[in-house]
């Protein structure tokens, strides 16, 4: 329930602004809704999402009385225990704990992914040698090896950062050998054809051909290790936001709840706001119009 | 002196199929020499051979006397599809023959300006290919092709991609490039008119397998009109040469 509260701000935000596009397409021209008009929507939508979270909350507290009160604290009490939170130290504390486990571990991930990747798409011996174990693994939700991590690695630091490695490899690994593999021969043609060796052409001409499907693969990699962090805090751990929400639980505090989640969503939202301005950056070349999506 | 030497060249693919069978033919430095001949008579096997990107089954390919053993620097090749590094700009995309060869930043940014403004891209240099027109691509690719010096200039098919208006205006322009930078020139085509328009020296290539059928000199001065009598009546000659090659690959 808590990890839904965010998904759905998500979920609202853009069924909100998929219906009314369908008449407007109608009447007018594709494209169709003005800009401040899709911004009013969206904005409206958020509204909504917390007018009916409060509506629901209050109306159950104080004149339905269907289920008991502290199941579902009114957004403000989440607001307030967060401001509380925030000023004693402790919310920076779960969050500087999760963000660096989750940075360590993608880190890792991120280096093995390109070099195993890029190693893999390079050589068909190794691809063959290598790509079956891991293909044999992939399949294997990384969350079922989250207790065998914690007997191997302890409870400490270690384990999580393992669990996110292993987890964010995935991704980045896949896309790289993709990108790396089919890179258009015409382009190692015209290198060769200007004087470049095996080597120039892997820096100059395979390595940025391969660039946009790496990126691709570490945003999918990074929203994946914030995924996981929460349940690996859930299982081990005595700091981060997994560890904040499960520990509210113990003590019947929703709002604490609520408020792991929230701040997860947050940053998860930061985070891909980030990086698709470094993608926006590095892949100038190929995408004009995507600065928003 | 010779530039180009094709002796006794044949292709074969392990399907059996003979691409090319036993070619000879002889390239003089500077010439300008257009392949022409209906798909599959092998004439982008043998350019693509001269390049170095293809290995020959049979025979010999040098240039400037040394032998054809892969890609190289002396041997600049333009594409039918341009093959610009995309996420280079126009004149990063020059520059990348003079890097390779390692000179310094300052002098291969200079070399680079001074192509793109013989093809006639000055204005756009900061330009990303996939803002530039089917056109202009192609001028970027051969300036770039350009500032690495090669000594021969093979060209795929280059201005197939482009509309009938793009595409004339591109052989005139390619014309008054080579007249400034003289070149070994082959190029590979399947427009009868481009290749008279351009040519010094026109191989019409037979198919099944692929053959020289038939070398034709053209003398007509440049520039040349493309409705003059000589022009049409050359026009309607080679076409006949390559109609029976068409008939022979049977019903298109």
């Amino acid at each position: 329930m808590e990890a839904e509260a965010v998904g759905h701000t998500t979920a609202t935000v853009s069924a909100a602004a998929a219906p009314p596009a369908a008449p407007a397409q109608a009447r007018r021209p594709p494209q169709g809704l003005s800009r401040p008009m899709v911004l009013g929507l969206r904005l409206v939508s958020l509204l909504l999402f917390f007018a009916l979270w409060w509506g629901v909350s209050l109306l159950n507290a104080h004149v339905l009385k269907v289920f008991n009160p502290i199941l579902l604290p009114a957004p403000d009490e989440v607001l307030r225990a967060g401001i509380k939170m925030a000023a004693s130290g402790e919310l920076l504390k779960h969050v500087t704990a999760s963000l660096s486990r989750v940075l360590w571990g993608f880190s890792i991930a991120a280096t093995l992914g390109i070099v195993v990747g890029t190693a893999l798409g390079r050589s068909r011996l190794l691809e063959h040698l290598v790509e079956p174990m891991l293909e044999m693994l992939r399949p294997i939700p990384p969350l079922a090896f989250l207790p065998m991590m914690v007997l191997w690695f302890g409870i400490g630091e270690a384990s999580k950062v393992a669990f996110i490695a292993y987890a964010a490899f995935f991704p980045i690994f896949t896309t790289t050998i993709e990108g790396i593999k089919y890179v258009d021969p015409v382009l190692i043609r015209a290198a060769s054809s200007l004087g470049a060796s095996e080597r120039q052409i892997f820096w100059h001409v395979v390595l940025p051909a391969a660039t946009p499907n790496i990126i691709t693969g570490m945003r999918l990699a990074f929203g994946l290790s914030f995924f996981v962090i929460v349940a690996a805090e859930f299982i081990a751990a005595d700091s981060g936001l997994g560890f904040l929400i499960n520990d509210a639980r113990t003590f019947f505090l929703v709002s604490n709840m609520l408020l792991g989640a929230a701040v997860i969503g947050i940053i998860g939202v930061l985070a891909n706001v980030l990086l698709r301005k470094l993608e926006g950056r590095l892949l100038r070349w190929r995408n004009e119009s995507r600065s928003q999506a | 002196m010779k530039s180009i030497q094709i002796e006794g060249v044949s292709k074969s693919y392990t399907e059996g199929v003979l691409a090319l069978d036993e070619v000879t033919l002889e390239l003089p430095e500077n010439s300008f020499t257009c392949l022409l001949g209906p798909s599959g008579c092998g004439k982008s096997t043998l350019l693509n051979m001269i390049a170095g990107f293809v290995e020959p089954t049979t025979g010999h390919i040098l240039v400037d006397g040394r032998e054809v053993t892969h890609a190289g620097a002396d041997r600049g090749v333009v594409f039918q599809e341009y093959a610009l590094f995309p996420w280079r700009t126009a004149i990063e995309n020059v520059e990348f023959g003079p890097m390779i060869q390692g000179l310094p930043k300052p002098e291969r940014r200079a070399t680079a300006r001074r192509y793109l403004s013989l093809v006639g891209l000055a204005e756009h240099e900061d330009k990303f290919p996939r803002e530039l027109s089917g056109g202009m691509k192609q001028r970027v690719a051969i300036a770039r092709v350009l500032a690495n010096h090669p000594s021969v200039l093979l060209m795929d098919e280059p201005f197939g991609a482009l509309d009938a208006q793009t595409r004339e205006v591109m052989q005139e322009e390619l014309l008054r490039i080579w007249e400034q930078d003289k070149k070994t020139v082959v190029f590979v085509t399947h427009s009868i008119s481009e290749s008279i328009f351009l040519a010094d020296r026109i191989v019409v290539m037979a198919t099944r397998p692929g053959t020289i059928k038939e070398i034709v000199d053209v003398t007509m001065p440049h520039p040349r009109d493309r409705s003059s009598a000589p022009f049409v009546a050359l026009e309607r000659e080679i076409k006949r040469l390559v109609r029976e090659e068409v008939a022979k690959l049977g019903v298109t």
